[in-house]
């Protein structure tokens, strides 16, 4: 007790605050920034940590790593690009939101909420953090695989009304995520001989690449502003704070079971959302809003990401086994610092873990209120036409891709995610399930014959096992009896999810489109690993399989069921991925910055229908931002043709 | 060819240390202003960490203190920074490379992923590192004396994968017909010491600065016990008890006092090539061969300085471990020794990957 309130004592004093909000400044440039996490913030920070006072240098690497989570949401919600890999699903519904023109709304909502979350976290780790050691440690292999399917379960309520789409979709993820190393032997798969897949796939890319450019082609396809309906007065600032208190039971909720989730390392950051966000459809009474912008859909997954990056802090300072990327880094500071992550840290150290979490708690609410300083004027961007937005928009999300393993393989990827992307966008195929299998599927893989190898089979015994398979089975079943007591009391919902049937019967040319990817994909896949060994194709043939029986479960309702055809209208989206690809390569042949500034400049002026002075200044200012980002943050760029003269050119001016 | 190529490499670099090792006029070497350490790992790694560590100390020691700049480039276990690397790097001291054991491994055992090779580059510095082996106090052993104990208990054991920096360990373990089971799959060797820790594997093994770090908290709770350390090479290529854990046995005693003989042919040249390579050559740092001499010179000279530094070599303690590092031109010729692996050797090991783990390389 004493140590607690002494570190108090300690991080109020001015240096102290000074490093901590230096430390969460940082964090929220490279959290608004897409594709830009907590890695690249702390490479910036790392060179001044040598010598530094330990508990100052920890503020600061607190500072950094608590509003990440925060900052990451503003573009989540305004562009549809996830700002980092913990606010993929804050797009599903922010996104929408902003495009009904309640903007303002969600970010204070998310803002709001996830302050509550981190605080929430910080006061989990204060308590857990004494007697956390034995709770890590009675997660074994066994229960972390239990953990990966308990977040394959959600896909079911992700799936809107049509499971076979979402378990296709999701034993495609799978699939996708299988490519490289298989964790148990350490042979490569589907690498096609091609270096970039040896590593797997980014998931920085894929998750632009199935939500973020899909959304801003099929925007360019209308070329209207981001907000279609005009702001009314009270759905602003004021309403999203509304919101969140009306359902601070689901803010506690998903605030807990986001500090409990990033404690066991294993499952990581970029699931934790996604769970939180399916339990907040499962848990509401009318769940119909959801992907259409329904509040919930933000605070949901915003109070768990920053409670999250509170929580896995626990084995990082405990065990020194980080529980997500951020914290990994986090470690190496630590390391830096001198210090050494272990019992030492509740024992000798235990001051230091306090500043750690006070820090914490600290950097959540300033964080917060800096971005709700923001939120309105930032918000306005939802108003602008916008052709105007896209050079920018695209820019970032070139960017954001690039920064994944710096190669035109980056580019590539993005524009073939894409692809599928706009199709499921197209065609009603929920994407997150897609995303949810591709990011559980290492882990499901190693977890699962890790648990095999260590227990033989009786590891099923386990009771943490069956405390988790009994939660998963909850999950399946409570919904739809919740669901039909819900109908028996309103007899009007029975006709809606009647009409509500009869819209998801329906076919397209995407469907066959899509069906033919993943079909075709799946057989190659197997036809590729059939000669693998046992521990190499097992997984893979499971994916396979379930996208394989998924398809001929989808056609053969096709044939048996009558669905009405619709016809979709993609051409003019495939058209603008054709366009993508061409200024992808175009971006890394001639170099980053000049065809930024080339690009933006003719697209503005010529296609967007800007004045001169409008395009130029767009134009330069987005030079200015990379040229700032490469100095300030060392970040690379595709240099190419023209880069070094412009850069050689710009450094003789300045 | 191979062998040839080999040779001149070998040749190359022992010339280019000569010459660099001719005293230099007593000029002040113009160098970049800003220099760039090419670092093929992420941020926050152990090369990373170790990188950013030296980095402060190598300003402080070379003429006119230009600002050393890491640059991280992770992928393929670090073959895709080398690789870029060896592509790219500007021959004026603007550009050195830190590596690690699964720069050489890779290198060593033919991954056609790696398109460099240790010619064009100078070695600066090598840090060593050592590493234990220690096992769950529940199978009955105290020590290494009793290791008998462990013949037919099946001992899983978390890994990353047959080819990474476990691999001598591995070797170790079959000459002492342990009967291991290996369980791939883990992110780190970090991963692996927590499933130790829950009881799931029941041996495990760690590098130096991990163990010191990690592991003794364990092994003073009476929660491991440590078996041997792998050791380190002296200046005679003679592999001597770790002075970080002088009480320990090495392998080479341990199985001295389990056959009564000295562990010997294919299997124990192997454990030795990539004991070397990856523990004694742990961290590398690499200069291009073709950067001019008065600059190889001063980066020389400053490594010499920065280790006889005192603030450098009590950090240095805390950050690696108490180890001498290895400079110069003893750096260039053992180095080029560790990693050249002949036809048999590499045929053996093959055969010996495919058979033990069913891998192929």
């Amino acid at each position: 007790m004493i140590e607690f309130l002494s570190a108090l004592d300690q991080i109020l004093s001015i240096t102290h605050l000074t490093y901590l909000i230096a430390g969460v400044l940082v964090g929220l440039v490279v959290g608004i920034i897409p594709g830009l996490g907590g890695i690249a913030g702390m490479s910036l920070l790392l060179p001044f940590l040598y010598g530094m006072e330990p508990s100052v240098g920890l503020g600061m690497l607190m500072g950094l790593v608590a509003v990440i989570p925060t900052g990451d949401t503003f573009t989540s919600v305004l562009m549809g690009i996830p700002g980092s890999s913990s606010s993929q699903a804050t797009v599903m519904d922010g996104f929408p939101l902003a495009k009904k023109g309640q903007a303002a709304r969600a970010l204070s909502a998310a803002f709001l909420s996830s302050m509550i979350g981190g605080v929430v976290g910080a006061v989990v780790l204060s308590v857990f953090i004494l007697v956390a050691r034995p709770v890590v440690l009675a997660f074994s292999s066994a229960e972390l695989f239990m953990l990966t399917l308990l977040g394959l379960s959600v896909v079911a309520a992700l799936s809107g009304g049509n499971v076979y789409k979402g378990l296709a979709a999701c034993g495609f993820g799978l699939l996708v995520g299988a490519i490289g190393g298989a964790p148990a032997t350490g042979e490569f798969r589907f690498t096609l001989d091609i270096d970039y897949l040896y590593d797997g796939i980014p998931l920085v890319v894929v998750g632009l690449g199935i939500f973020a450019l899909p959304e801003i082609i099929s925007l360019l396809v209308k070329n209207s502003a981001i907000a279609s309906s005009p702001n009314k007065l009270g759905h602003g600032l004021k309403q999203g704070f509304k919101d969140v208190f009306q359902n601070l039971p689901l803010v506690g909720k998903s605030s807990i079971f986001g500090s409990l989730i990033g404690a066991i390392p294993g499952l990581g950051g970029s699931v934790v959302d996604w769970m939180t966000y399916s339990f907040a459809i499962n848990s509401s009474k009318d769940s119909s809003q959801f992907g259409k912008g329904d509040i919930r859909g933000v605070i949901a997954p915003e109070s768990a990401n920053n409670a999250c990056a509170s929580g896995s802090m626990i084995p990082t300072i405990l065990f020194g086994v980080p529980g997500s990327g951020a914290a990994a880094v986090f470690l190496g500071g630590m390391l830096l610092l001198g210090i050494q992550p272990g019992v030492s840290m509740i024992s000798t150290h235990l001051d230091l873990t306090y500043t750690i979490i006070w820090s914490l708690a600290l950097a959540n609410i300033l964080g917060a209120i800096f971005c709700i300083c923001f939120t309105r004027p930032i918000s306005l961007l939802t108003y602008i036409k916008f052709s105007i937005l896209t050079p920018i928009i695209l820019t970032l999300i070139l960017f954001a891709a690039y920064q994944a393993t710096r190669s035109l393989g980056d580019f590539i990827l993005l524009g073939v995610v894409a692809t599928l992307g706009i199709m499921m966008k197209g065609a009603n195929w929920p994407r997150p399930a897609f995303l949810i299998g591709f990011v559980l599927s290492s882990g499901a893989e190693n977890y699962f014959f890790q648990s095999i190898q260590f227990y033989g089979y009786d590891w099923f015994l386990r009771p943490g096992v069956i405390t988790i398979a009994a939660l998963i089975i909850v999950g399946f079943v409570l919904p739809p009896i919740l669901k039909r007591r819900k109908q028996k009391m309103k007899p009007e919902q029975l006709a809606q999810d009647k009409e509500q049937n009869s819209m998801t019967k329906t076919v397209s040319w995407t469907d066959w489109g899509i069906i033919a990817v993943m079909g075709g994909s799946a057989t190659y896949a197997l036809i590729n690993i059939w000669d693998a060994s046992t521990l190499t194709k097992a997984f893979p043939i499971i994916a396979i399989t379930i996208v394989l029986f998924s398809i001929v479960m989808i056609v053969s309702k096709y044939i048996r069921e009558k669905h009405t055809k619709v016809s979709s209208d993609l051409a003019m989206n495939l058209v603008y991925i054709v366009g993508f690809f061409f200024i992808a390569y175009g971006y890394y042949l001639f170099g980053f910055i000049s065809t930024t500034f080339v690009f933006s400049l003719l697209f503005l002026r010529f296609l967007a229908k800007a004045s001169y002075v409008k395009s130029t200044t767009i134009a330069i200012g987005l030079v200015i931002f990379l040229v700032t980002m490469g100095r300030v943050m060392n970040v690379d760029f595709p240099e190419g043709l023209f880069d070094p003269y412009l850069l050689s050119a710009i450094k003789t001016v300045i | 060819m191979k062998k040839l190529s080999k040779l001149l490499g070998v040749s190359i670099l022992s010339f280019g240390c000569l010459l660099s090792a001719i005293p230099a006029q007593a000029q002040e070497t113009e160098l970049p202003s800003t220099i760039n350490w090419a670092i093929p790992f992420g941020v926050g790694g152990g090369t990373d960490v170790w990188a950013r560590f030296v980095a402060p100390h190598l300003t402080k020691n070379l003429p006119g203190n230009p600002t050393v700049v890491i640059k991280n480039q992770p992928g393929g276990g670090s073959i895709t920074g080398t690789n870029l690397f060896f592509q790219r790097a500007k021959s004026n001291g603007e550009d050195i490379l830190g590596t690690s054991a699964s720069t050489l491994y890779p290198f060593m055992l033919g991954d056609k992923r790696v398109r460099y090779n240790f010619d064009k580059w100078i070695p600066l510095m090598a840090s060593p590192t050592g590493g234990v082996v220690y096992v769950q106090p529940n199978l009955g052993v105290t020590s290494a004396d009793d290791i008998t104990k462990l013949d037919g208990v099946t001992l899983p054991f978390g890994s990353q994968s047959p080819t990474g920096l476990e691999l001598p360990v591995f070797l170790a373990f079959e000459m002492l017909e342990l009967d291991i089971k290996p369980v791939f799959g883990m992110k780190s060797r970090g991963a692996g010491r927590l499933a130790f820790e829950r009881g799931e594997a029941k041996i495990d093994f760690q590098t130096s600065s991990a163990y010191l770090s990690s592991v003794v908290d364990l092994v003073d709770n009476q929660k491991a016990v440590p078996l041997f350390s792998l050791g380190i090479l002296n200046n005679q290529g003679k592999i001597v008890r770790d002075p970080a854990f002088a009480d320990l046995p090495t392998f080479e005693e341990v199985y001295v006092k389990k056959f009564g003989k000295e562990p010997s042919g294919m299997e124990y040249t192997a454990y030795k090539k990539f004991l070397a390579a990856g523990f004694a050559f742990q961290k590398v740092i690499f200069i291009p061969a073709d950067t001019p001499n008065d600059i190889i010179n001063a980066y020389q000279s400053a490594v010499r300085t920065m280790l006889k530094d005192p603030t450098f070599i009590k950090d240095s303690e805390v950050q690696v471990g108490p180890y001498e590092n290895i400079v110069g031109i003893d750096a260039a010729q053992y180095l080029s020794e560790a990693i050249a692996v002949s036809p048999e050797l590499y045929a053996w090991i093959s055969s010996w990957l495919k058979s033990k783990f069913d891998y192929t390389l």
